[in-house]
């Protein structure tokens, strides 16, 4: 069958069959390694990608369900001047040991700041809970979603919006 | 892992849903959330020929108020209930449930309408469908029919939908007065399926006295069950210390738990006359204010 989709902002188009399930896809056909397979069965998040911006596990999708949808994998956080900050802030942190299931890690660490870019520890554990990792005991890597939250604020408060610097230069206070 | 292979088919209306369905009859499988049917498929536990994916069909989507119920369409993601903020105040133990079923991942492609279809005894919506005493439309050959839950799980993995039927919404009865609910669950680990659950549905009339009161027990038998003994005692009376401990005695009596590796019967009896005694105290509070128990 025949698909066309945009991944990380790029449009690709497939012939693929309708039983390939999106992780391998993503793997096999596009050569996306990033994007982990762990269980297999719907049950580690190591797959986990944002399907029109909503984190699902790729292993549990088909290639063809993602025909005409938008497909952000852990390739697409970089950006043009290095590391996103999440993936920054893992490294700093130690939000990592082997690696494996890291991947899906940022990917739902990057829909929860999406939604949430204050969270709680106890939002973090909760949007993280698909997630299982064998090696850090998440203490690391609840850590480095919070220093990520806190940098990304930081930043936006470093660089105020076009908004924003119209009401500062117009003299007016925004609260 | 693969599935077997299968042909598939992705309608836009319901209408060719249905005309599909007809079609190929035994062969076809409604494919919603795939949450379920996907993960079986490559275990080869199921291996439909063909896959009928409801997902591009708009009108199975969203949720409405109309004629005494609130419709929601069976494509509608855990997700979406659980942060429909809109419905919190009338219709509480959406977003109460919502929360405990699976994780955000599967909550994000999963859909009601395909729990329910599905008909898992640890369905954390079966139990809080039949506590808020839904109905489930569905549309086949004969047409469009509504079916009340009391008669919609037959047995484990089965309901009372025909082989080509195609479950479009489930229909809440909209509350007659101030509502609360809560679902209450025990997991092994995070995002698994209940050790045993309870789903709590109460409205109160303007003279405090119980005038709506639903129990929906999951996991604990071999469909998901409604507390009938503790709905039936509980109306008219008033939320106080000894009707919620009258109460609290009967919703275990109505479950029908096994022995088995998430817990012996007894414990989970014991679990659901806790979280009986436990969600009503808490309801009790909310609707009546606190001191009123305990
Ligand atoms: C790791 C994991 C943990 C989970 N934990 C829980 C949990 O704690 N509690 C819980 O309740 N569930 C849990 N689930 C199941 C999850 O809620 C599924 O989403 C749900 O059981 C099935 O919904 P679906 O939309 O994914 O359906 P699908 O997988 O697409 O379909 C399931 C079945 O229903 C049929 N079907 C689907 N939609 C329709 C329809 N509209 N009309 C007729 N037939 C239809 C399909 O043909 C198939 O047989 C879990 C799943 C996973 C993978
Ligand atoms: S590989 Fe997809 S959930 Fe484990
Ligand atoms: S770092 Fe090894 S599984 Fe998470």
């Amino acid at each position: 069958m025949k698909i066309q989709l945009r991944i990380n902002g790029r449009t690709k188009e497939s012939d693929v069959e309708p039983r390939k399930l999106l992780a391998y896809y993503l793997r096999e056909d596009l050569g996306l390694t990033g994007t982990h397979i762990g269980c297999d069965t719907t049950n580690c998040g190591a797959c986990t990608v944002l399907l029109d911006g909503k984190a699902v596990k790729s292993c549990t999708v088909l290639a063809v369900q993602a025909d005409g949808c938008d497909v952000m994998t852990v390739e697409g956080l970089e950006g043009e001047d290095g590391l996103h900050p999440l993936q920054t802030a893992f490294w700093e942190e130690h939000g990592l040991q082997c690696g494996y299931c890291t991947p899906g890690v940022l990917m739902s660490g990057y829909a929860l700041l999406q939604s949430n870019p204050q969270p709680s520890e106890a939002e973090i554990r909760s949007g993280i809970s698909g997630n299982v990792c064998r090696c850090t005991g998440y203490v690391n890597i609840v850590k480095a979603i919070r220093s990520a939250s806190a940098k990304l604020a930081g930043a936006a408060d470093d660089t105020p919006s076009e908004s924003a610097k119209e009401v500062a230069a117009s003299g007016k206070k925004s609260d | 892992m693969f599935p077997n292979s299968f042909e598939y088919m992705a309608p836009t209306t319901l209408a060719e849903a249905v005309e599909l369905m007809q079609r190929h009859e035994y062969d076809a499988k409604v494919l919603s959330g795939g949450q379920s049917l996907l993960p079986m498929m490559k275990l080869r536990m199921a291996a439909p020929p063909i896959l009928i994916d409801i997902n591009s069909i708009d009108e199975l989507r969203g949720w409405k108020e109309e004629s005494g119920f609130l419709r929601i369409g069976a494509l509608t993601r855990h997700s979406e209930l659980e942060n429909a903020v809109e419905l919190r105040d009338r219709y509480p133990l959406l977003a109460e449930t919502a929360v405990w079923i699976a994780d955000p991942l599967v909550r994000n492609r999963g859909t009601i309408g395909g729990s329910l279809a599905h008909a898992d005894p640890a369905s954390d919506w079966g139990a809080a469908m039949l506590a808020l005493h839904a109905r489930v439309e569905g549309i086949g050959s004969g047409g469009e029919r509504q079916i009340p839950m009391d008669d919609f799980f037959v047995d484990t993995f089965t309901t009372a939908l025909e082989e080509t039927e195609i479950a479009t919404a489930v229909l809440v009865p909209k509350p007659a007065g101030r509502t609360a609910g809560r679902y209450l669950k025990i997991e092994r680990k995070a995002g698994d399926f209940a050790i045993a659950g309870l789903a709590i549905h109460v409205v109160l009339a303007s003279d405090g006295t119980v005038a709506e009161a639903g129990f929906g027990i999951c996991a604990c038998g071999p469909v998901p069950l409604r507390g009938k003994r503790a709905e039936e005692y509980l109306l008219g009376k008033k939320l106080t210390p000894e009707t919620i401990d009258d109460v609290s005695r009967m919703v275990p009596e109505d479950a029908d738990p096994e022995d088995d590796l998430r817990g012996s019967a007894a414990y989970k009896r014991d679990v659901l006359r806790v979280f009986a005694e436990r969600g009503l105290s808490d309801i009790a509070k909310e609707l009546q204010g606190e001191g009123v128990v305990g």
